[in-house]
């Protein structure tokens, strides 16, 4: 460096000679930092007694989706009994935990199916709904959001336009579509709501974005020639994550919901259990007619507690976002 | 002058920094079918100096002059819309891209806030980093530890970890004052750097400040609205009004015996605490003019106290030397006023009398004016 040889009175002169044994470890430091910062917000979510219990229902869910063979009695989908001349009857079977004579623990639907270990395979449907869904909305919407936000003009003005339009899509139309298109599966539930679910996330990262990149410390990152990417990776994104974190955490809520939504209206897999479609197929045998709420009771308040755990959470979390609210 | 040409570190050539008023393609649309010519406000308006080598400049001016656009401009952070920075006689328009890596890397900026200067995100030690690591700079640790102590933040390792929200105002300001300096520039562009601090940090900053220049060889562009501290800092000082300079020299003679008529009311508006002191008030009326649609001919006129007539309104004062102003070192100074004579034969007068050329000096003839002066 020929500037550095000109000015004599540099203070960096020596600096050469310096071993390089000292050079602080950088994953080391990097991991280091990134313990102390998870564990903080980890002590300021888990303050409150709500989002506690919240975590709780939720871990126990996640350990069901997890051990579901081993937890589920029977096969999901397997007929448990049939009459003698193969014709299926709506007959069902009275839990054994109100007393019913039976080896089903929540009893069996119309069909024949164990209806405690469709509970527990619905589960795993419901949490991989949730938490894809969630990951690629914020993921999506992130991106979306810190590029449009930063490079502003014809970029942002492109990217808002997607959104707008996306904003115009409406839920049941686009999946009846898409489901029409691409035959019923869980996975077209999936990319329907990351498809209608990530432009909220866009609109507010870039929000922030926005405002970041005319904030005094990109300015000196741009003075010292730093790249685009270097801004958006080290800059804006460290500075927008707990808002992304906000909304993959109400994403996982959400898609629930849109997925059990979906299911009811019959668009849902026919071959996968979840307990949108449990909740439907107890509607088309008229479960509440004939006084079976065994049926449907447990899937909807399965589905209501992880909802409201998951918006629990993340109110707890956007209270770290947001020292206001605290 | 005893420095040469070879010490000139940064000529400034007729800058100018317009900033269209409406943005974004409705706007253009609309524009394009009403075939009207867009707004611009003019924030930096054909403004030329030079920063010699281990030379400290003054910019000041009251809020809105264009004094910070400028200060943004010297570091790139804008793309000027006329007019070019020679860096070490190298035009910046025209240079690679190691070119321009190698002013990033001797060209850095401090903020007037600490408070939004630095990452808040980011521990002291990332923050000093960082320039090291886009420009790929090895020993590092090393650096940053210097840097760190050069700013007195001691010792260095303690503070490494530490978040901006654990720093007051006064170390963070050092923190930033650490992250200019690790790359070892030539030049810095300090932007108010002690308005945001407390008055008792300030002695500690600008004596940090001081040092580095004298130590460092720096040139340093300050920019404030503060005269005494650009009287205590600075080797020279520029008066800007309306994004031009209106009068530019020594320090000493400048706030000693300002010219401009602009210059005494700024000078004169410098509290003296001393409630006996006798002395001329010069106030100002009226606002600061609108920057939109610039006015013609001198753009002090409707505030100026010593309004001479038609030849402020008719003819732009250029910035230029003076042969009535008597006084030692005057060949350095530079005033844009019609109250002098010109000590390089320019004419205003002449201007005003000709043919049709008054009208032109007003707003739509400054792109003209501006290669007709290249």
């Amino acid at each position: 460096m020929a500037q550095e040889e000109r000015t004599t009175q540099s203070i960096f002169t020596d600096v050469e000679d310096r071993t390089s044994s000292e050079e602080i470890n950088k994953w080391e430091r990097t991991t280091r930092l990134w313990r102390e910062t998870l564990r903080e917000h980890w002590g300021l979510l888990t303050d409150e007694l709500s989002v506690k219990l919240s975590m709780l229902v939720v871990a126990l869910f996640v350990l069901v989706a997890i051990f579901a063979p081993w937890i589920a009695t029977n096969p999901p989908l397997q007929r448990q009994y049939q009459t003698e001349d193969g014709i299926l009857i709506a007959k069902w079977v009275e839990p054994s935990i109100l007393g019913g004579n039976s080896e089903y623990i929540l009893g069996t639907t119309a069909q024949g199916f164990d209806i405690f270990s469709q509970l527990v395979y619905g589960t795993r449907a419901a949490l991989l709904v949730g938490l894809i869904a969630a990951v690629f909305t914020a993921g999506i919407g992130t991106m979306v959001g810190l590029v449009a936000g930063y490079y502003g003009g014809t970029v942002d003005d492109a990217l808002m336009r997607i959104v707008d339009f996306l904003y115009g899509m409406p839920l049941l139309p686009t999946v009846i579509i898409l489901v029409a298109l691409l035959g019923p599966s869980l996975w077209n539930i999936i990319l329907a709501v990351i498809i209608l679910q990530w432009r909220a996330t866009a609109r507010v990262i870039r929000s922030q974005a926005l405002s970041l990149r005319e904030r005094p410390f990109v300015k000196a990152a741009q003075v010292a020639g730093a790249s685009d990417w270097h801004i958006i990776s080290r800059h804006l994104a460290p500075n927008v994550l707990p808002l992304s974190f906000l909304y993959g955490s109400f994403a996982i809520a959400w898609a629930i919901l849109t997925e059990a939504g979906v299911s009811f209206i019959g668009l849902g897999d026919p071959n996968t259990v979840s307990w949108g479609t449990m909740l439907q197929a107890s509607r088309a045998y008229s479960a509440l007619q004939f006084g079976a709420w065994w049926w449907f009771v447990p899937p909807g308040v399965c589905i209501g507690l992880l909802v409201i755990s998951g918006f629990l959470i993340g109110r707890g979390y956007e209270e770290i976002t947001n020292p206001k609210l605290q | 002058m005893s420095f040469g040409r070879d010490d000139v570190l940064l000529r400034v050539e007729n800058l100018e920094k317009h900033f269209e008023v409406d943005e974004g393609w409705i706007a253009s649309l609309l524009q394009s079918v009403s075939g009207g010519e867009p707004d611009y406000v003019h924030a930096v308006d054909g403004v030329s100096f030079e920063v010699r080598r281990g030379e400290t400049l003054g910019l000041a001016g009251e809020s809105g002059c264009g004094k910070t656009t400028t200060g943004m401009s010297l570091v790139k952070l804008h793309e000027p819309t006329g007019g070019d920075i020679s860096y070490n006689d190298k035009r910046l328009s025209e240079v690679d891209k190691a070119g321009m890596a190698e002013f990033r890397q001797n060209a850095q900026m401090i903020f007037q806030d600490p408070f939004e200067s630095l990452n808040p995100r980011m521990t002291v030690y990332d923050t000093v980093a960082e320039p090291l690591r886009i420009h790929d700079i090895r020993n590092e640790t090393a650096r940053v530890q210097r840097a760190l102590e050069f700013a007195e933040l001691l010792p260095a390792e303690q503070y490494y970890d530490q978040y901006p929200h654990e720093l007051s105002g006064g170390q963070r300001q050092r923190v930033a004052i650490a992250r200019a300096l690790v790359l070892d520039p030539d030049f810095i562009v300090a932007d108010e750097p002690v308005s945001m601090l407390d008055v008792s940090l300030r002695a500690g900053v600008l004596a940090l400040l001081e040092r580095m220049t004298e130590e460092f060889g720096l040139s340093v562009v300050y920019i404030s609205h503060d005269l005494s501290l650009l009287r205590h800092m600075c080797d020279r000082l520029a008066i800007m009004y309306m994004g031009k300079i209106v009068e530019k020299g020594p320090t000493d003679r400048v706030i000693e015996n300002p010219q401009h008529p602009y210059t005494q009311a700024l000078i004169n508006a410098v509290p003296v605490p001393e409630p006996d002191i006798g002395r001329e008030r010069v106030e100002l009326q009226g606002e600061v003019g609108d920057v939109i649609d610039v006015p013609s001919g001198c753009r002090f006129k409707d505030r100026c106290p010593e309004y001479i007539g038609d030849v402020c309104d008719g003819a732009i004062p250029p910035l230029e030397r003076k042969s009535d102003i008597e006084g030692e070192r005057e060949h350095e100074r530079e005033v844009a006023c019609h109250l002098y004579e010109s000590a390089e034969g320019h004419d205003p007068y002449a201007e005003v009398d000709g043919d049709g050329t008054a009208a032109e000096a007003g707003a739509g003839g400054d792109a003209e004016r501006a290669s007709a002066d290249d």
